[in-house]
């Protein structure tokens, strides 16, 4: 049941979109696709609508092989990044569409997108025309009109990417909620990793055509597979052939064994959160993420010479051991180079 | 740039000028020179009864070739803006011949088409008049008024973009549903004035038709070749009489077009 992709392929000229990708969407789950732009994310999840046609691979919905069937027969409510509000109809016909399309009677109708409306509050504006709503007014009457028909799977390509940073967040967290209620199999599509882990309870990471990695926010952050997901889902350092957080960084005023000589470049104060960026010996720059507390204690100045040591390290090419002797490295190994085929068990 | 009130009066003076030179001073000398000897005469004319059959035989020629190259458009358009294909610039080249070639060669292509000695002169020899008769007549208007109802829609088409189709078709409208209640309701304006300017064309053709039609009065002679007729027998009342019927007609097309689009906006 739920969603799966296997081995899809799909290529746009020259541009390989889609290489050998197979997911799992466990029923009933809320996962996101995650990925910079080009990363084929909203390919695949408009392959898995019927949107788009794969060159080979299939795609199989709530375990009935939908690979050849057109958009209209999946059973597949598809929101769009720019809401795909139909101009010339209200509030009301965008979201009856649907349920007249399948012919049902006129007080059913009316019963069926009122709930809707009043589910998305924007009961009070079944009149107007999505012209005389706001994006985020227009994006959940969008939600409405893809929930009307009873979906068995709900599809969001970047559902927010065009609104303002405030009616995200509320947005992000209605979604989150509505999903609690609705249990409906939802896959999103974002390239905001934050936004990704806040809404998400899956998380599938794909770059340049394939999946990276799949699984909670907690295992992305935490056990990276590959360099890519340690630098997508959060801040890094590179020093040498490994990797750290700049949370990782421990900061010391004295020498120590095996710690390495820097020099404070900038000190930024963001919040709660202080930035410290140093440049070592070699040139390289790194920085560390400390707290106000911390940075009081140790008095740093810009031009001062500290003494920094990474906590946890990774490295994804062999073992490169963290000088402090406890950094673990990849759990799954050094990934292949040619990983032609990530089967991500979400 | 702008703030000079003497550059902006002198170029709202050239452009009237020009617009009134060239356009509104010709036109009222027609009203004048009609109505110079009272409503009767031009009123003779028009009522005549080979006015009055030029007139019919104008309107036969829009209610048919209107219709036609709205349908040809629209799907035309499609065709070209949602099928993409390696013939679209071709197709597009071939759309706008019309609008490069002459009429008068137009016209002269169809008589070496359809006469005693081209390729489909054999209609002709069973009984199927084409030439110096109303089908050769209808098939010169559509196609000198052909390229208008598909360059105006292409652009509207592109404009709109494919997500609202899309949306439809997730929500289970099949293709045909989704033209008849998304893609043209999203063209019509688009469409609407693509309709008016080939209702123009045809209203006003004359060159092609004058070639393939022979003008014979009271029977193959459109509104444009009555007033050409009556011009040339020194009936020059009863031309512009029959100029300012054409004039009207197409004002009324605007009109009513505008007419359409005020209800919607209301």
């Amino acid at each position: 049941m739920g969603i799966s992709v296997e081995g899809a392929n799909k290529r746009f000229g020259d541009f390989q979109a889609l290489d050998d990708v197979s997911i799992d969407v466990p029923d009933g789950s809320l996962t996101a696709l995650l990925g910079p732009s080009g990363s084929g994310k909203s390919t695949l999840l408009r392959a898995i609508a019927g949107l788009e046609d794969l060159d080979s691979g299939q795609v199989t919905i709530n375990g009935e092989d939908a690979t050849g069937k057109p958009a209209q027969k999946r059973g597949v409510g598809f929101v769009f990044q720019h809401y795909a509000a139909f101009k010339h109809m209200t509030v009301y016909d965008n979201v009856a569409f649907g349920l007249k399309i399948r012919k049902w009677d006129k007080a059913k109708i009316s019963t069926r997108v009122h709930e809707l409306l009043q589910l998305v509050q924007l009961d009070g504006l079944a009149g107007r025309y999505p012209s005389q709503l706001s994006g985020g007014q227009r994006q959940r009457m969008a939600l409405a009109r893809a929930l009307a028909v009873e979906p068995q799977v709900l599809l969001l390509d970047e559902p927010f990417g065009a609104l303002d940073a405030k009616v995200r967040k509320d947005l992000r967290t209605w979604l989150r909620r509505l999903h609690e209620e609705m249990h409906v199999t939802t896959i999103f599509v974002t390239h905001d990793q934050e936004e990704a882990m806040d809404v998400a309870g899956q998380l599938v990471v794909m770059n340049e055509g394939r999946v990276e990695q799949s699984g909670t926010a907690d295992e992305l952050y935490e056990q990276p597979a590959t360099e890519f997901v340690m630098s997508f889902v959060g801040e890094v350092n590179r020093l040498g052939e490994s990797y750290v957080r700049p949370h990782d960084m421990s900061v010391a005023l004295d020498r120590d064994e095996g710690a390495e000589e820097a020099m404070v470049q900038r000190i930024v104060a963001l919040g709660f959160e202080i930035r410290v960026e140093f440049v070592l010996a070699d040139g390289t720059e790194v920085w560390a993420q400390l707290t106000r507390a911390e940075l009081q204690k140790l008095e740093l100045r810009e031009g001062q010479i500290v003494y920094l040591r990474p906590g946890q390290t990774k490295s994804f090419n062999g073992d490169v051991p963290s000088p402090d002797g406890h950094g673990a490295s990849t759990p799954h190994g050094p990934p292949d180079d040619d990983d032609a085929e990530v089967s991500a068990a979400v | 740039m702008g703030a000079n009130p003497a550059s902006r009066w002198g170029l709202r003076v050239l452009g009237l000028g020009y617009l009134t030179m060239l356009l509104l001073i010709p036109l009222v000398m027609i009203f004048y020179k009609t109505f110079e000897d009272g409503i009767g005469p031009p009123l003779d004319a028009i009522t005549s009864p080979d006015g009055l059959h030029a007139l019919k035989l104008t309107l036969l020629m829009v209610v048919i070739a209107v219709p036609l190259n709205t349908i040809f458009g629209v799907a035309c358009a499609l065709l070209l803006v949602r099928r993409k294909s390696k013939a679209n610039p071709v197709i597009d080249a071939i759309i706008n011949l019309p609008f490069a070639v002459s009429p008068v060669v137009i016209g002269l292509s169809l008589f070496l088409l359809y006469g005693t000695s081209g390729w489909f002169a054999f209609l002709g020899e069973n009984g199927i008049e084409i030439l110096f008769s109303v089908p050769g007549m209808v098939l010169a208007s559509i196609f000198v008024s052909l390229p208008f109802v598909v360059r105006e829609t292409v652009p509207v088409l592109q404009e709109i973009g494919t997500d609202q189709e899309m949306a439809a078709s997730t929500l289970g409208a099949n293709g045909w549903q989704t033209f008849w209640k998304i893609t043209l309701p999203s063209i019509r304006w688009g469409v609407a004035y693509g309709i008016v300017l080939t209702t123009a064309r045809v209203l006003g053709e004359f060159g092609a038709v004058t070639i393939v039609s022979g003008s014979i009065s009271g029977q193959t002679q459109t509104l444009p070749l009555f007033v050409e007729k009556q011009y040339a027998n020194f009936n020059s009342t009863g031309a512009y009489g029959a100029s300012l019927v054409l004039a009207l007609l197409a004002l009324i097309t605007l009109f009513a077009m505008n007419l359409l689009k005020r209800k919607e906006d209301a």
